[in-house]
């Protein structure tokens, strides 16, 4: 065995990144589909994970991935796939299968301009509301937007941490700047890296009930082979896990599955602020965008214009209060995202028509520049 | 007289959730025969229960899952056999069941099924054909005779159907079988076989859906049983080409294929991992 945690200072790609966070969280099982610009994670966990004692497999699919990563968590290991635009949309309904029988697990979406085929090899932040909503029905989902290799190599360890806390499957928002940007990334020793497991079954095992939940909101999951002969199914089901098609028992259940999202919106939630104090104008921005927004910020101040910025690290569930806030404080807020406006309308949501909400954005295939971002906030101002 | 003393009703109860009954397969159905089958084999496998699995997908084969007491786990439509892939291969000391339908495993799950035979991935298929999709009231599917009346179909199927065993065996099973549900004993005997079989293991077995292919093609459901009876010859080692469904001119049943050949974790560890970490 080697070991999964490469401690030290290296040299990486984002997507490498993300393939380290993942391992040093924990993850063993990975199951794949080539696709630009996400299949050096692939690449990377299939020479990285039988050297630790875990799996890597190539699907026939995308769909057959997303079903692959479901079995294997709930065989116990952590598991994770990688894909972008178009594999993402065969994902959406075993994603909602792993949302409707709580099995923790990582989907990345190495972001591509589409729609359809679209633009590759160039990137694009335009499945922001394919992320919220892509699957069908109504649910919560997380979901974490990275801006660089080294924070990818984070967000990775907390989208596991929080997928086994909470038994969702959680959503990385890349995309193929951050995934093709090659920068220092420092891998701390093993020993400073919190990782979180879901939690097990205790007591008698005829009489476990696989989806009564504890006071958090969240059921302890018995693995496959642990001797709880449970069901696990994606109809409506109780607390045995058995199907029940009321409408009673729906509302029992998608309120639970939303419940334990909404009331721990404070620990899963996490924004970053940037000379935001003294801020007339603020920019809300997230992933490779906020890179430019923040280069952008600062050539503002240079002009005289007192801009800050508010990154959504987490982009769902929304951080509603700190948007909401910046609205009360600020003369307009600039939502600065590669597509024509997805986390743009989320913003206008939670302003409430305080201030004047403008989007900065393009259909995607480059980054948006920090000059453009500065253009926009003077004409507009 | 003494009174009858108090005992389990069958002695299957301890793998069936009887909390769920009534099942939702309807009158005829033959589904029911072929699940008890699967449990009988279970039932006197020797196999440690509690590492054993059923995985299904969708449709009335599909529903076996839940009410089965082993961990089950009822998935989405046509994707029970990469969920099981998953499965096993995060924990190879799971005996992983796929118990599920023709059009579950072979239409919307047709790609994976063919990659699963590849790998030879250690999976026990139990594929229930009825030859058409009865959750939904009884359509067209890739297994329904050429002609057959269908409510998608209502002048007959205009398209061939596939001869299961052969897909399979072209695609790499190692074990291939089939049975019909009249044919209980040799079935649960080739699902046992199947457990014990290192690699991809497929059964079909030819079931009658009175509600939903029978009545629209002059079957009975005695009719159906009299078919399994008359037309079917049991030819074991038969060439899975000589097994298409023709109940016309007959219908091979049998074990077709029985060979051995590394299964999929076998050579992934092999093949990828250190010498020092091939038991991880």
């Amino acid at each position: 065995m080697k070991p999964a945690v490469w401690t030290g200072e290296h040299f990486m790609t984002g997507d490498v990144a993300c393939a380290e966070g993942a391992l040093a969280a924990g993850c063993r099982f990975f199951a794949g589909y080539p696709i630009t610009p996400a299949t050096e994670i692939a690449e990377h966990m299939s020479d990285r994970l039988p050297d630790v004692g875990g799996t890597y497999i190539q699907m026939e699919d995308e769909i057959a991935a997303m079903a692959a990563v479901l079995g294997a968590s709930c065989a116990g290991v952590k598991s994770m796939t990688a894909t972008s635009g178009p594999g993402f949309s065969l994902m959406m309904e075993n994603l909602g299968l792993g949302i409707c029988t709580e099995t923790p697990c990582v989907v990345v979406n190495v972001q591509r301009a589409g729609p359809s085929t679209g633009l590759p090899t160039l990137g694009a932040q335009g499945d922001m509301m394919q992320a919220r909503w892509g699957s069908h029905g109504h649910y919560e989902i997380i979901a974490l937007a990275p801006a660089s290799p080294q924070d990818i190599f984070y967000q990775t360890i907390r989208a596991f941490n929080l997928s086994e806390k909470y038994r969702v499957p959680v959503l990385i928002m890349s995309d193929e700047v951050v995934g093709h940007l090659s920068e220092r990334v420092v891998i701390p020793d093993p020993s400073a890296i919190r990782t979180v497991s879901r939690r097990r079954p205790k007591g008698r095992k005829d009489r476990f009930k696989p989806f009564c939940p504890g006071p958090d909101g969240v059921a302890p999951m018995a693995d496959a082979g642990d001797g709880y002969r449970i069901h696990v199914t994606g109809l409506t089901h109780d607390e045995r896990g058995y199907p029940v098609m009321t409408a009673d028992c729906h509302a029992e259940m998608v309120a639970r599955l939303t419940g334990k999202i909404r009331s721990n919106l404070g620990d899963i939630i996490q924004t970053e602020s940037y000379r935001l104090d003294d801020a007339e104008v603020a920019i809300v921005s997230y992933g490779v965008s906020s890179r430019s927004s923040m280069a952008a910020v600062d050539e503002a101040r240079q002009d005289g214009i007192k801009a800050g910025l508010l990154r959504l690290i987490t982009v769902w569930p929304f951080a509603e209060e700190a948007v909401a806030d910046l609205s009360r404080r600020v003369r307009a807020l600039f939502t600065v995202e590669i597509n024509l406006g997805q986390i743009h309308l989320e913003v206008e949501r939670c302003a409430k028509g305080r201030v004047p909400c403008h989007l900065v954005g393009h259909a995607g295939g480059t980054v948006i520049a920090p000059e453009s971002i500065v253009q926009a906030i003077k004409d507009r101002l | 007289m003494k009174k009858a003393k108090a005992s389990p009703s069958h002695p299957l109860d301890a793998l069936v959730r009887t909390e769920r009954v009534p099942h939702i397969w309807c009158p005829g159905c033959g589904i029911g025969t072929a699940f008890s089958a699967c449990l009988m084999a279970l039932h006197t496998s020797g196999l440690d229960l509690d590492k054993a699995v059923m995985v299904s997908g969708i449709g009335c084969s599909g529903r076996a899952a839940g009410y089965t007491r082993l961990d089950s786990y009822h998935t989405t439509h046509g994707r029970a056999i990469p969920f099981a892939t998953g499965m096993k291969l995060a924990k190879p000391e799971l005996h992983v069941i796929v118990f599920s339908g023709d059009g579950d495993l072979f239409a919307i799950g047709g790609n994976h099924i063919i990659h699963a035979a590849r790998r030879n991935i250690d999976l026990t298929v139990l594929c229930v054909n009825n030859l058409n999709y009865g959750m939904t009231g009884g359509q067209v599917a890739a297994t329904t005779p050429t002609l057959a009346k269908t409510t998608t179909t209502p002048r007959g199927n205009p398209e061939r159907p596939f001869n299961l065993p052969l897909l399979v065996y072209a695609a790499g099973a190692t074990y291939v079988a089939r049975w019909t549900i009249l044919h209980t004993r040799d079935l649960t005997q080739s699902i046992q076989e199947a457990f014990q079989h290192k690699g991809f293991a497929f059964i079909e077995v030819l079931a009658p859906c009175p509600t939903g292919y029978g009545r629209r093609n002059k079957e009975r459901p005695l009719d159906t049983l009299k078919l399994y009876q008359d037309r079917t010859i049991v030819k074991n080692g038969a060439n899975p080409a000589e097994a298409a469904l023709d109940f016309e001119r007959g219908i091979v049943l049998g074990k077709f294929v029985e060979e051995q050949r590394p299964t999929c974790i076998e050579m992934y560890d092999r093949t990828c991992r250190l010498p020092d970490s091939a038991a991880g």
